[in-house]
This record gives structure tokens, C-alpha cells and sequence, in this order.
């Protein structure tokens, strides 16, 4: 809880399954720190455990072993309950799959976490519309989450995970199931709430959405293979005299 | 370069610089700017061929000035360019040939140089997609140009991710 605590420290996290047979090793022994106002993208194959990790780092997921300390707050060894409140109070979610509530408008759905956060409801209101707007939807506010593309949906999940202006926003595939030009408007959002101190952690495939972060974590097999700053390319700065693209002379 | 001044030219006749001005609005800034002399080059050989020709141009308190324009062989050549089928891109990857051979010689481990290569492509990405922002969002071939850049770029991670997971 104090000020310069990290937002993210896990040690040593494990994460072994039990399905009937053997025992299949997820996370296999993770140290990670995350500061306040960094944006990390994790990275690496299906089944590398990156998902996993997450979900862990959520609380959505039990660890086998190890320690998950948030915003200075020893975390893993939560209740269920324990874990209901800290997310409420702290994390933002976003999902492969939404978790909407179905029978709540899309501007309830947004305005809810907020709410329950303790914010007055013309703050809440403000910011769903500041949400919805960055991200396409303003004219959605009174649909149905039945009634909304997929793609859609996951973008209300995004605005709902934001509303609370939550201390770690957690992702997992964000832009999993948009077309470009969604993508486009999620990376913005993104980037925008980065700029005004917003702690990320996502799990992407994309590069384009891994490169928005400051840093990327690799994992290989349940470790960290990699962890480190994106470096600024080499290249001379483009739009001068751009040399991304070698047409056929 | 030969096809795209033999294409200008067919739209209409042109001096040497029209042509650079021309590459560059129509692409963006995502296309290499074509440098003038290259292109003057190129119109000579193109001359040479039969495929355009020139006529100079008398300016008023300015030295003449050479406007090329396409020849029926040139048009020809425009067509069949056109209408065959275009190569696909091949794979020659620089980094696989490092990625294969360097751990061989004991100069760097795989995963290091992997790891290297990823962070070097995201730091690519980021320049595209900054790029694509600052692009006109109105210039649609200069936009379509990025986003291949950007596909391209997603398959060589992609790949990147595939060879750290199947090479020892």
C-alpha cells in the first residue's frame, strides 16, 4: 500500500494442473515486478502459460506456489471473497471471452464497476461516455450485449475494465476478435490511458498492440525467457524518408 | 521503378521530377522516396529501349526542359506487366540464416538471439503504426502500404515464435 510499492510483484509463482492423470506444469517458477505506470505485454507461444499467469495475477486463478503481492498487498493468500473486493477495488479485467451482464445495458454494464467503486453516478455516467466514445460505441449505450458484434462486445469489456480508473488494468488478448480499424481504436484508448499513468498488463499475440508497451515479457514453457525494455529502433526516424516498405524497383 | 514511370507515363506525359512528385503522393511517406538521378536513369534506359521517348520543351527565362511520354512498345510492355500473375513474396531471411549458423559456430545461443530479434521487431512495429498515425487517414494507398508492412512484420514474429519453440 505504500506509495512506491510495486503494482505487480510476483515471486516464485507456480502453477502446476491436476486433471485425473499427471500433473501438467502451467507457470513454472515466475518473478515478476511491474511499477506503478509501466505497460508490460506478455508474449510467447499457446501454452507457454501466459494466460495462466494472468488469471493468477487476477486472482481468477489459484497459485500452486509462490507469492503474488499487489500494490504492496501480500494477495495470494486471499479468500476467494478477499480477492472479490481487492479486484473491485483495484484491477481491471479484460477477457478473450467479455463476461457481460446480459440483461443490463452496455452503459450499465460500463457504469457498474464504477459504481460499485463508490463514485457518484454523474461521474460514473461521465466517464462511460468518455469510454464509449474513444472507443466507437457512443451509439450503442442502450443496446443490449445480445445485440452487439463480437467485436463490439469486447470493446464494452475494455470500457467496463477502464471505468474504475482501476490501479492495474489486467488483458488477456484484448484485440482478439476486432478487425483493424477496432483495433486501431482500442490501441488509442490504450495508449491514452497509458499517458495519464494508467499500470498495464496484457497478453497479446498482436505485435501491433505489444508495441505500445514499454517492455515485453517472453515466455517459453511456463518461464520467463525474456524481460525488457522495447529498444527505440536503430532506423533513421521515419516519414522523412520512409524505408519500411522495399516496393519492387 | 521501370513499371511505375512506364504507368505514370500512360496516364500522361511527364518531366523527370512530375514522376518523383507524382510516386510520392500517391504512396506516402511509407514508400522509399525515389531518388531523382535514379529516376532520370531509368528514363534513359527506358528511352533506350523504345519504351518512351522525349521532347524538350522550351520554357520562358528557364533552360529547356525534357517531358517524356510513352511509346506503343512502352504500352505494350505496361500491358503484359500487368497482366502476368506477380511473384510472391520469397522467404530470405537474414536472421534465420544468423539463428541457424551462429550457435554452431559458438558465437551466441539461440534464445538470445531470438530474444534480440523480437524486441528489435517491436520496436519496427512501433515505427509503422506511429507512422500510420501521422499518415492522412484520406491516403488510402499510403495506409494499405503500412498495414502490409505491419502483416509482414506479424508473420516474422510469428515465425520467430515457431523457431524458439522447435529449435534446440
Amino acid at each position: 500500500m505504500t506509495a512506491d510499492a510495486p503494482v505487480v510483484r510476483a515471486v516464485n509463482l507456480v502453477k502446476i494442473y491436476q486433471t485425473g492423470g499427471l500433473p501438467v506444469p502451467a507457470v513454472r517458477g515466475v518473478d515478476l515486478t511491474v511499477e506503478a505506470g509501466e505497460f508490460v505485454a506478455v508474449m510467447g507461444p499457446s501454452g507457454s502459460g501466459k494466460s495462466t499467469l494472468v488469471h493468477m495475477l487476477g486472482g481468477l486463478d489459484t497459485r500452486t506456489s509462490g507469492e503474488i503481492w499487489l500494490d504492496g498487498r501480500r494477495a495470494d493468500t486471499l479468500s476467494e471473497s478477499g480477492w472479490a473486493v481487492l479486484r473491485r477495488e483495484k484491477i481491471g479485467f479484460v477477457f478473450q471471452f467479455f463476461n457481460l451482464v446480459a440483461n443490463m445495458t452496455v452503459a450499465d454494464n460500463v457504469e457498474l464497476p464504477a459504481l460499485l467503486g463508490g463514485v457518484s453516478p454523474r461521474q460514473a455516467r461521465e466517464r462511460r461516455e468518455y469510454l464509449l466514445g474513444e472507443l466507437g460505441l457512443a451509439d450503442r449505450a442502450e443496446a443490449s450485449p445480445a445485440q452487439l458484434s463480437g467485436g463490439e462486445q469486447q470493446r464494452v469489456a475494455l470500457a467496463r475494465a477502464l471505468a474504475n480508473q482501476p490501479r492495474l488494468l489486467l488483458a488477456d488478448e484484448p484485440t482478439g476478435n476486432l478487425d483493424s480499424r477496432n483495433t486501431r481504436d482500442v490501441l488509442r484508448l490504450l495508449g491514452k490511458v497509458h499517458g495519464q499513468g494508467q499500470t498495464i498488463v496484457l497478453v497479446t499475440h498482436d505485435a501491433r498492440v505489444a508495441s505500445m508497451a514499454d517492455r515485453v515479457v517472453s515466455l517459453l514453457d511456463g518461464q520467463i525467457v525474456d524481460d525488457g525494455a522495447i529498444p527505440k529502433s536503430r532506423r533513421r526516424p521515419l516519414g522523412a524518408a520512409g524505408d519500411v516498405v522495399e516496393l519492387r524497383s | 521503378m521501370r513499371q511505375s514511370l512506364l504507368a505514370l507515363l500512360a496516364k500522361e506525359p511527364a518531366h523527370g521530377y512530375e514522376l518523383k512528385q507524382a510516386l510520392e503522393t500517391i504512396f506516402g511517406d511509407a514508400y522509399p522516396s525515389p531518388n531523382i538521378g535514379q529516376i532520370y536513369v531509368t528514363l534513359g534506359r527506358l528511352e533506350k529501349d523504345g519504351y518512351v521517348r522525349s521532347v524538350d520543351v522550351e520554357q520562358a527565362n528557364r533552360p529547356n526542359k525534357k517531358v517524356y511520354y510513352i511509346t506503343a512498345t512502352g504500352r505494350e510492355a505496361l500491358e503484359t506487366w500487368v497482366e502476368e500473375p506477380t511473384e510472391g513474396p520469397r522467404v530470405r531471411d537474414e536472421f534465420f540464416m544468423k539463428l541457424v549458423l551462429a550457435p554452431m559456430t559458438g558465437l551466441s545461443d539461440r534464445m538470445a538471439l531470438v530474444n534480440r530479434q523480437r524486441r528489435h521487431y517491436l520496436a519496427l512495429m512501433r515505427d509503422l503504426r506511429e507512422l500510420a498515425e501521422r499518415t492522412d487517414p484520406a491516403n488510402r494507398v499510403a495506409l494499405l502500404l503500412i498495414e502490409g508492412a505491419m502483416l509482414h512484420l506479424q508473420a516474422d514474429l510469428d515465425w520467430l515464435e515457431r523457431c524458439q519453440e522447435d529449435l534446440p
